[in-house]
């Protein structure tokens, strides 16, 4: 990867020996690439200390954890933040066993390639879709046509299909890194091809599989077209623990980045937006730092 | 690359040796049952794909066959609560492909060299370091970066050129730009990383500097990869809704740089909350049009991705 500085070549003695076109379009390239890296780097600092310093002053441990109300003029992301931890609960626990099994099948049973690259191919497809598309067929498709009207579930159920390749995807990937051997052993022993799934290949998978979540609830925190349309934007904290289940299918609700939008474009209060975008910002560096060790674990 | 990898799959062999264990697999009836469970799951992707298609399909076209195939993708003014609606989508369409062009311009010769910069030319602690905030700006939920366009480069592009309102393609064209460096600059670094480390030393034996071997040798030879980092990059531009939302204006015009403009995209996300009856009804065929682009560009990616990995 550097292996031009590894060869221990002067590069500054070999230039000077170049013609005047050389010596310009080599400087001349190397500015470019320097001020590219600084235009980046200073955008990327802009954009981190912008927030920060927008978002900082506002947030406090009340305002992460409160209800806001206007009686008591209290503002508070505290129903968002539930409501977010609930979209992917709920999406998580439909869409794992989907994502992991469709992955199983692509690697452990699929013999028909024509098969395998068909799903392949779809898995893509989901993939590239943008959110607003999503937006509309969960719209269309959730509450609507199956009467989920807006609520938790319907979201839920869409944020259900537009994960799902990430969790394909990473669990494919580390279900090939399984040696083998293992299959072999396993099968050699005498165990079903299922119970060899379940107790060799499915375990020694378990790091990417848990890659595939984190990079899945990553996606969800940053939705907002989906959920917006999908879920609505009620501020009001939905009472689950008194109501059961039940609420859960007719509860509405914004997640973070909804309550952003809310906070930025309908009500106008850019400081709690920025507050909400801080919040954000440490979730996805959480999110990232959580999906490079599990990565790492994964190569070992 | 599929038919290449399969033959050496995990499933390929083990299924050979199920067969040849002949009935011990075969025979348990929970073998069979977990085989057609895990059919259904992998088969369920290509059923949600059916499934968005068909309803697409099936609620997009009515509305194009009420309003009128060239009236509808030609026509030059959308005014969908007016007395007398007109559902025309051409100025969005335009301002779809203006402002996506507009942030590949900008995104993909600056994200491109910042690749090169981390690729090649950065002392590796440099990068060690840049990489990861490189990742965290691919991660921000877009929301925020609209947020930071309408209350940074709104204000600003609204006193520099005296408009009455900042709220244009232009600053819809930067957000976009800076929201697309993130993966160009991964897409093109990994291709570069993957070019052969002879080529790179043959260049520089044969006289070649440093800049020229980065230009003439490694980037030529990732050019599918960075061609992939394009389309990738366009896919996301044409698809992003929310962040566009809050700095293009969204007023129906033709496009120009400082006006206020709407996205294919903003099109269906302002109207979709409130629509009914032929104007909801169009919003789902805007919803049709826009994913027939990104299926087109899907198409695309999958070639340049395949010939990628076939060398």
């Amino acid at each position: 990867m550097r292996n031009i500085k590894e060869t221990g070549l002067d590069q500054r003695g070999a230039v000077q020996g170049l013609s005047a076109r050389r010596k310009a379009y080599n400087l001349g390239m190397r500015a470019i690439i320097y001020v590219a890296a600084v235009l980046v780097v200073a955008l990327l600092v802009f954009l981190l200390g912008y927030i920060l310093y927008r978002g900082l002053p506002n947030l406090s441990w009340e305002f992460l954890t409160s209800e806001e109300s206007v009686v008591r003029d209290i503002q508070g992301i505290g129903p968002a933040i539930l409501n977010t931890v609930y979209v992917i609960v709920a999406t998580l626990i439909v869409v794992l066993p989907l994502g992991v099994g469709a992955a199983i099948y692509l690697t452990e049973y699929a013999t028909n390639h024509k098969l395998v690259a068909a799903i392949e191919f779809a898995t893509e497809t989901l993939a590239g879709i943008p959110s607003i598309i999503y937006a509309l067929v969960g719209v269309l498709v959730f509450a609507e046509s199956l009467a989920l009207g807006k609520t938790l579930i319907a979201g839920a159920f869409t944020l259900v299909i537009m994960v799902l390749p990430t969790v394909i995807r990473t669990t494919q990937e580390s279900l090939k890194t399984v040696p083998q051997a293992y299959r072999e052993g396993s099968l050699g022993l005498g165990s079903g091809k299922w119970h060899m799934i379940r107790t060799v290949v499915l375990p020694s998978s378990i790091d990417g599989i848990v890659t595939g979540c984190i990079l899945a609830i990553g996606r969800i925190v940053g939705e907002s077209a989906v959920l917006l349309y999908t879920v609505g934007m009620s501020m009001q904290m939905q009472d689950f623990f008194r109501n059961g289940l039940e609420s859960f299918f007719s509860a509405s609700g914004s997640t973070l980045s909804v309550a952003l939008y809310v906070y930025a474009k309908v009500r106008a209060d850019f400081d709690l937006a920025f507050s909400v975008a801080v919040v954000l910002i440490i979730i996805t560096l959480v999110i990232n730092l959580a999906a490079s060790l599990a990565g790492r674990k994964l190569k070992k | 690359m599929n038919k290449q990898s399969l033959p050496n799959s995990p499933a390929e062999s083990v299924q050979k040796d199920s067969r040849r264990k002949g009935k011990a697999g075969g025979t348990r009836p929970l073998e069979s049952v977990m085989r057609t469970i895990f059919f259904i799951c992998g088969f369920i992707a290509i059923a949600f794909v059916l499934v968005i298609t068909i309803y697409l399909i099936i609620s997009g076209l009515p509305a194009i066959r009420e309003i009128g195939l060239v009236n509808f993708l030609f026509g030059e003014e959308w005014a969908s609560t007016a007395k007398e609606p007109k559902f025309g989508i051409l100025p969005m369409i335009l301002t779809s492909i203006y402002g996506t062009a507009g942030a590949i311009v900008i995104g993909v010769p600056i994200g491109f060299l910042m690749a090169v910069f981390l690729s090649k030319v950065a002392p590796r602690k440099v990068a060690a370091v840049v990489r990861p905030v490189v990742d965290l700006l691919a991660g921000i939920p877009s929301i925020v970066y609209g947020l930071v366009g309408l209350m940074v480069l709104v204000p600003f592009i609204r006193e520099t050129f005296n408009t009455a309102a900042g709220e244009s393609l232009l600053a819809a064209i930067v957000v976009l730009a800076i929201m697309i460096l993130p993966s160009i600059i991964s897409v093109s670094e990994t291709a570069l990383n993957a070019v052969p480390k002879e080529y790179e030393e043959a260049s520089l034996a044969l006289g070649a500097t440093d800049i020229e071997t980065y230009f003439r040798v490694s980037a030529p030879a990732a050019k599918s990869g960075i061609a992939a980092a394009v389309v990738l990059g366009v896919g996301r531009a044409i698809g992003e809704a929310m962040a566009i939302m809050m700095v293009a204006g969204n007023v129906a015009n033709m496009p120009s740089l400082l006006s206020s403009v709407r996205f294919l995209t903003t099109g269906i996300a302002v109207e979709l909350a409130y629509s009914s009856g032929l104007q909801r009804q169009a919003l789902f065929s805007i919803g049709l049009v826009l994913f027939l682009f990104i299926m087109c560009i899907n198409v695309i990616l999958n070639v340049f991705l395949k010939r990628d990995k076939e060398g």
